[in-house]
C-alpha cells in the first residue's frame, strides 16, 4: 500500500475490544440464513446481534442461530429487544449472559408500539442494574443528549443514538443531535437503527460516529448480499470523509480551473 | 410421568430425568441451550445434577436473528 493510501484510522474499541470494522449488523429478518451468512460476510462486521427467544420445541431446533454462526469467528452481541420494562430487559440480559459467550448486551427497552422509541427511564434503570452486575451494556437510545449523558454516567460502555424509527428506513433524522452526542460523550457512539440505503450510511459517519449498527436495511434489500457490500463500503468511505475534513458550504460558485491563462 | 410447564405449556415427562436428560429427550443440545428453572438461571455446568421436580417451570431459550 502506498503511503498516501495509508489510512489513519485506529481500530474501534468498545469496551477493551478492538474492531477493524464499524459496521455492526443484525441477523433478524433474512429471507434464509444462507442469505444472512452471505450478508454478513459481505459486510465485513465483527460483530452482530442476536435475540434471545424461547426454543420452538414443536420446530426443527435448527432455527437457533448457533446452527449458523461461529461465535469463534464473529462477536455476538446478544439484545433485549421486545422488552418494555427494565425489569424484562434484565432477565433477558442475564439469559444471554447465560449462554457463555461473553457479558456484553445491546440494551433496549421500549417504550411505544408505535414507534419503537425507547423508554429513556427505564433503559437507564435497566443499564445502572446490568453494569452493577458486570455486564458491558451497550444501549439504545434516542437522539437526546441528557439521556446521552446519562447513559455514559451510568457506565454504558457505548452510547447508540437512533437515526430514526427502527426498521423505518428514513435515515438520519437528526444529524445535529447525533453530532452533539458524539460531541459530549468520551464513550463510543454507534447510531443503532433507521438506515434505509447506503447514502444514508455515508451521511451517518460523515457526523463522526463512531459505527452504526444496521439489520433492516440489509435485510430487506432486494438483494440482502450486495446491500450488505454497499453498506460495507459506504460506511468506510463515510468515514474517511469525516477523517479528510470536507470542505467548507458556499452558496456561491468558484471555479476548478484558473482564470490566468485564458485565450484573449 | 410428571407434570411440568415447560415454555408456557403443561407436558408430562418421565419423573426421574435431570435438566441434562429432559433436554436431550427435547432433542436439544445442552450446549446451545439456556435454562430458567423456576424463574432462577441455571448454570450449565449443573444441568446434569439439577432434577425435574413436578410443577417445576422451565424456561429454555436460545439464540436467533434479531436486530
Amino acid at each position: 500500500m502506498a503511503e498516501w493510501q495509508t489510512s489513519q484510522d485506529p481500530p474501534l474499541e468498545i469496551a477493551g475490544r478492538s474492531f477493524h470494522s464499524r459496521l455492526i449488523v443484525g441477523t433478524g429478518k433474512y429471507r434464509s440464513n444462507p442469505e444472512m451468512v452471505g450478508a454478513i460476510a459481505a459486510s465485513g462486521a465483527e460483530m452482530v446481534t442476536v435475540a434471545v427467544r424461547r426454543i420452538d420445541l414443536d420446530r426443527t431446533h435448527e432455527e437457533g442461530i448457533l446452527y449458523h454462526l461461529d461465535p469463534g469467528s464473529i462477536f455476538l452481541l446478544p439484545n433485549t429487544a421486545g422488552c418494555y420494562t427494565a425489569e424484562d430487559a434484565v432477565r433477558y440480559a442475564r439469559l444471554g449472559r447465560a449462554a457463555g459467550l461473553s457479558d456484553w448486551v445491546k440494551l433496549e427497552v421500549i417504550g411505544d408500539q408505535r414507534t419503537l422509541l425507547p423508554d429513556v427511564f427505564a433503559t437507564l434503570e435497566a443499564a445502572r442494574t446490568l453494569v452493577a452486575e458486570g455486564f458491558k451494556v451497550l444501549a439504545y437510545t434516542n437522539e437526546d443528549v441528557v439521556t446521552a449523558l446519562r447513559l455514559e454516567d451510568a457506565g454504558c460502555s457505548a452510547v447508540m443514538p437512533l437515526a430514526s424509527p427502527i426498521g423505518s428506513g428514513l435515515g438520519l433524522v437528526n444529524p445535529y443531535f447525533v453530532r452533539e452526542i458524539k460531541t459530549r460523550l468520551q464513550c463510543p457512539v454507534i447510531v443503532d437503527a433507521g438506515v434505509g440505503t447506503a447514502s444514508d450510511a455515508c451521511v451517518t459517519m460523515e457526523q463522526g460516529v463512531d459505527g452504526i449498527l444496521m439489520n433492516t436495511a440489509i435485510a430487506e434489500a432486494g438483494d440482502a448480499v450486495r446491500m450488505a457490500t454497499a453498506m460495507r463500503l459506504a460506511v468506510v468511505a463515510g468515514r474517511e470523509a469525516y477523517l479528510a475534513g470536507r470542505m467548507p458550504r458556499r452558496e456561491v460558485a468558484v471555479p476548478s480551473s484558473p482564470l490566468a491563462g485564458m485565450l484573449a | 410421568m410428571i407434570e411440568v410447564t415447560i415454555n408456557g405449556d403443561a407436558r408430562e415427562v418421565a419423573g426421574d430425568l435431570s435438566v441434562t436428560a429432559l433436554l436431550e429427550s427435547l432433542g436439544l443440545r445442552p450446549q446451545l441451550v439456556v435454562v430458567e428453572h423456576n424463574r432462577e438461571i441455571l448454570d450449565r455446568s449443573r444441568y446434569g445434577e439439577t432434577p425435574v421436580r413436578a410443577g417445576d417451570n422451565l424456561e429454555l431459550v436460545h439464540f436467533v436473528g434479531g436486530g
